[in-house]
């Protein structure tokens, strides 16, 4: 909460100070410019939500944002589910399979240099082109898929470390009761992974948003607020404050889905120690 | 679960141990091997650092496979008694997982073999009551002192009831008076469930106090230079730690160690950890 009111000060105090057209060092426009366009006063952010979008419409802009928002949460929820089932499938085998680690996990981190801007179109097409019976792939899905495609590598990484970061003594204890490896796996190493994998679950939730958000402005899906960001920013020059709302409420979401993930490392963790805590 | 009569609790015939074998820096952890421990006994293995009597302990669980020579555990081949769960094992550090509430960590082994949850409840409650800890079954391991926590590994290793207990410096970390408690706790509870038990130590008061053998073993090769009968009777209390025969038995297990050189072999090669 400071730190947002610091934010603010910060954004409020560049605007009474700030050059009116930028600052130009050596010829280079460096210091961004401080006039009303460019950076509207936080107020005015503020009361913007209150209007309607456009003349044409009454409904205040904080619901079509929120309307948004809900609609790319959803695309993201999903996103992230994908990712974590492929990231957490990977892991095992990686952790299962010393040859499987080798050979894939270079694979997964080219995977990730790819720009998901060139991907977006290409995972558009594939989906259009499945048909698999009664099944028609909805355009959404191919937006859901960018942002698993996001959130499925620190899961990967994250789970494959937890899982092969189980105490020597524990994993001989499960060997003196002849425990399978499969046993091992859920009554062992996963617990003990936990700590590993939360931090992991943290960084994919917020790149599923991340993810979706540059899926739905590269795809043109209608609907979400990665949508919205980009119909407002073609209005900056006539209604500056418009842009930023719709970015808010793509940061909120992020901030709204790293929440989930907390909620569960609570729950997770609720009966293990808490160094940290003290 | 126990043997016909007669049978071994455990007999080690020749066995040898070579750690890195063919390689550069090959290790001989154990050479020429041979005990027999009937069922009843309690026998500690004693000696310095790099003796090769962890591994010994390991390889009577399989946890590791012998160079030469062979295990045999409750009459059947190491493997076999370890996938028959013939034995519980308590190490140094209790390793209880923390995850798990005291019940469901004594619960553990009866649970990778598939008992019910009523029937794995009551054994659980039954050997905290053993291991006198009734009160702190919904606890969690980190809210427990190091004794207590020994205790309910204890508990989790005997949970199966296993003919045999082995033990690898289980009361290492403690400190002297938790740890004589511990030592009257041990023997009270192998008593009552009639358990056979290997325990690596290096105190030698702790060797003597508990066991009925204590086997001293030198490095460079680990081999066994003596074994020692302590006659100190069946029923051995905190009285038993001030008689001259106790003291007579900790002077005799000292002098067995003493021509023994500490092998400076370093890291230890009780800690050297095969490649799996």
């Amino acid at each position: 909460m400071l730190a947002l009111l610091l934010v603010v000060g910060v954004w409020e105090l560049y605007k009474l100070i700030g050059p009116q057209d930028g600052g130009t060092i050596f010829g280079w426009t460096i210091l961004p410019r401080a006039n009303d366009t460019a950076m509207p006063h936080v107020w005015e952010m503020l009361s913007r939500y209150a209007q309607p979008e456009n003349r044409a419409s009454d409904t205040p802009i904080l619901i079509v944002v929120l309307q948004g928002a809900w609609f790319t949460f959803r695309i993201a929820l999903t996103g992230l589910a994908l990712g974590t089932a492929v990231g957490l499938g990977l892991a095992v085998l990686m952790a299962r399979f010393k040859v499987v680690e080798r050979g894939l996990l270079p694979w997964l981190v080219l995977s990730q240099t790819v720009p998901l801007i060139a991907l977006a179109p290409l995972v558009v097409s594939w989906g259009g082109r499945l048909h698999v019976g009664e099944f028609e792939w909805p355009r959404w899905l191919s937006a859901a898929v960018l942002g698993a495609f996001l959130a499925f590598f620190p899961v990967a990484v994250g789970t494959l470390k937890g899982l092969t970061s189980t105490p020597l003594a524990s994993l001989e204890l499960m060997a003196s009761y002849a425990a399978s490896w499969r046993q091992t796996l859920f009554k062992l190493r996963f617990p003990a992974a936990l700590p590993y994998m939360v931090p992991a679950l943290k960084l994919a939730a917020t790149a599923s948003v991340v993810g979706v958000i540059v899926a739905e402005i590269s795809t043109g899906l209608a609907g979400g607020v990665g949508r919205l960001i980009i119909e407002y920013a073609r209005e900056a020059t006539s209604d500056p404050a418009k842009v930023f709302t719709a970015v808010f409420g793509a940061a909120a979401l992020g901030l709204v889905m790293y929440a989930i993930v907390t909620i569960i490392d609570l729950v997770g963790m609720r009966n293990r120690p808490r160094e940290a805590a003290e | 679960m126990s043997a016909p009569e007669g049978t071994n609790a455990v007999e080690v015939r020749g066995l040898s141990k070579v750690f890195n074998a063919g390689r550069p820096g090959a290790v001989e952890a154990l050479v020429g091997i041979d005990l027999v421990i009937r069922p009843g006994e309690f026998v500690s293995l004693i000696g310095p650092s790099g003796c090769g009597k962890s591994t010994q302990l390991r390889l009577i669980a399989n946890l590791t496979e012998p160079t030469t020579g062979e295990v045999l555990v409750n009459g059947k081949p190491a493997r076999a008694a370890r996938l028959d769960q013939d034995y519980g094992m308590a190490f140094q550090q209790a390793g209880l997982f923390e995850w798990r509430s005291v019940t469901k960590n004594v619960e553990l082994p009866l649970e990778l073999k598939g008992w019910d949850r009523a029937k794995r409840r009551a054994r659980a409650l039954e050997m905290l009551e053993l291991v006198k800890l009734s009160e702190f079954a919904d606890h969690f391991p980190w809210q427990l002192s190091g004794g207590m926590q020994q205790r309910v590994a204890i508990a989790r290793a005997l949970a199966a009831h296993p003919p045999l207990l082995l033990m690898d410096e289980p009361f290492g970390a403690l400190d002297e008076m938790t740890r004589e408690h511990m030592q009257t706790e041990l023997l009270r509870i192998c008593a009552e469930t009639s358990t056979t038990v290997v325990f690596v130590t290096h105190s030698i008061p702790e060797a003597v106090f508990l066991s009925t053998r204590v086997v001293v073993m030198s490095p460079r090769p680990g081999r066994i230079t003596d074994v020692i009968d302590v006659a100190l009777g069946p029923e051995r209390t905190v009285d038993t730690r001030e008689t001259e025969a106790f003291f007579a038995r900790v002077t005799e297990v000292r002098e067995a160690l003493r021509g023994i050189q500490p092998a400076d072999v370093e890291p230890d090669i009780e800690q050297v950890v095969e490649e799996r």
